[in-house]
């Protein structure tokens, strides 16, 4: 296989009994295919990661703060890809916002996960938010909340593995991995190793 | 509740600590949510370290006590509680002197929002026992999520105690061995079938234990002669620098509050380096917090006593 790209696996798979989605009727089949592979993840961040650099000019003034779970890992994997460039220590950290979202009433209580800010701080410094999926957008509202409390940086950019659209607040993405049209019906599941064993984004359901 | 619920209150007030330690002091979560604290009992650090933790999070609270309020006229529990669901209060954070008042109010269903039980007389206080585990785990647990294998002492009053009560349940269930000390005359009745042992011999337990919880002598709620006298009671169940030396280096004393100096701990131990008396308040808002997001934040929560 070496050399050549992954070309797109599609597998049909049948709902076992113990899934726990209400929309995956027992028997029924679930149409999955893959988005990502390990390989477009890894050029994906390594992409991303020289646009940061380019866009302003060198790591010095950055801090990159990743959002749990997966936001956070990738922000370590960002990280050290531009340190491997730079030839430095990139200021990078975890930002929760579970405490900040407004969709918190709608569900369960969340767990709260751990926020770390690098000692360097925020203020007057130039913020890469990095998350897995952007969706809705309120994600990255509660995150800029989040940030208001802690200090003011003096800019704050948003570096995302997928966008897969339908906003539903004037955000977007100032780094992409990768544009994903999907309908809102599909989810979008992003595997990484650090968690799930596996580096992938896969796209569930049918497309209408 | 379950280890499981327990663990993850400790946990999520884990994150609160560390979200408090930093800049951030006040948190949007609990916004437009009302609270109200219902004292019907006298209590300092409860309902202001309960008060704070609704701050925190940016929710209202209303503070009623019984003095000064319609309770004192004689007003019943539950006509108090269907004024306040008129009111439109999202939890009600009641202490009571009768035993099992926060689970009538909760089971009764005269209201629909949450009950936090802030202390029901000799019964239960369920907050308080949390914020022992949480400080009893940050101190010893090594980074274990419970507290397997640790022994920890209770010493003193544990008749009046709702705090001992609170604390061996939710204790022996994460795990921790509990030794009770106490002179038989302030030990409750159905006390063997509790999950802890008894002892009588405070110093021969000291050596062996990972922390030791003096509890307060309530004499407000003694209404007989329980010990001679309180020199007495202070040479044989009192924590003075002696024992305290006798103690595992590692060892903490721990003391819910408010301290009687001088009769279950003397002054100088309750100022030394060993004490997280003044920690345990600390730690007390941020469970607190982690109780008010676990019930309030999310949606609807089945809720019990502990």
């Amino acid at each position: 296989m070496f050399g050549y790209p992954q070309s797109p696996t599609v597998a049909d798979i049948v709902c076992p009994a113990s899934f726990n989605d209400p929309s995956c009727e027992v028997g029924k089949e679930i149409h999955m295919s893959v988005a990502l592979s390990a390989q477009d993840i890894s050029r994906a961040l390594i992409r991303i990661s020289h646009e940061i650099l380019e866009r302003n000019h060198g790591s010095s003034d950055i801090t990159l703060l990743g959002i749990p779970t997966r936001g956070a890992h990738l922000a370590a994997r960002i990280a050290a890809i531009m340190n491997s460039i730079e030839g430095k220590e990139i200021a990078h950290g975890t930002l929760d916002i579970t405490l900040y979202r407004d969709d918190l009433r709608l569900r369960p209580p969340r767990t709260i996960m751990p926020t770390f800010i690098p000692p360097i701080g925020i203020q007057g410094r130039d913020v890469i938010l990095i998350d897995d999926v952007l969706y809705s957008g309120r994600t990255i509202r509660a995150a800029l909340d989040a940030l208001g409390e802690v200090g003011r940086p003096r800019t704050v950019q948003l570096a995302v593995l997928v966008d897969r659209g339908h906003r539903q607040l004037p955000i977007r993405a100032d780094f992409v991995g990768k544009n994903l049209p999907t309908s809102e019906k599909q989810s979008v599941k992003v595997s990484l190793t650090e968690i799930d064993g596996v580096d992938e984004v896969v796209i569930e359901g049918e497309a209408n | 509740m379950s280890a499981t619920d327990a663990i993850g209150i400790l946990d999520t007030a884990t994150e609160l600590a560390r979200i408090n330690d930093g800049q951030v002091k006040k948190l949007p979560t609990l916004r437009g949510r009302t609270i109200v604290n219902l004292f019907a009992e006298d209590s300092t650090r409860t309902r202001i370290s309960f008060e704070a933790a609704a701050k925190r999070l940016s929710a209202d609270v209303i503070n009623f006590s019984a003095k000064g309020s319609s309770l004192s006229k004689g007003e019943s529990l539950k006509d108090t509680a269907q004024t306040l669901q008129a009111m439109g209060a999202d939890a009600v954070v009641i202490r009571h002197s009768a035993s099992g008042a926060a689970q009538r109010l909760a089971d009764l269903e005269w209201m629909s929002g949450s009950v936090i039980n802030a202390g029901d007389g000799t019964h239960e206080h369920p907050s308080q026992a949390l914020l022992d585990a949480f400080t009893i785990r940050k101190h010893l647990g090594k980074g274990a999520s419970d507290l397997t294998g640790l022994r920890i002492a209770i010493v003193g009053d544990v008749l009046h105690s709702r705090v001992a009560r609170s604390n061996v349940l939710l204790l022996s269930m994460l795990g921790a061995d509990v030794v009770l000390v106490a002179p038989p005359t302030l030990l409750p009745v159905g006390v063997e079938s509790w999950p802890a042992t008894i002892s009588y011999d405070f110093d021969a337990v000291i050596p062996n234990v990972d922390a030791i919880m003096m509890l307060r002598v309530q004499q407000e709620r003694m209404s007989d002669l329980f010990f001679p006298n309180a020199r007495e009671y202070s040479r044989y169940f009192g924590l003075n620098s002696e024992r305290m030396s006798a103690m595992a280096k590692h060892a903490i004393v721990m003391h819910p509050g408010p301290m009687n100096r001088g009769l279950e701990i003397a002054a100088d131990v309750a100022d030394s380096a060993r004490s997280v008396i003044v920690e345990q308040v600390t730690n007390g808002v941020n469970v607190r917090m982690a109780i008010l997001y676990v019930l309030l934040a999310g949606g609807p929560l089945v809720v019990g006593s502990n």
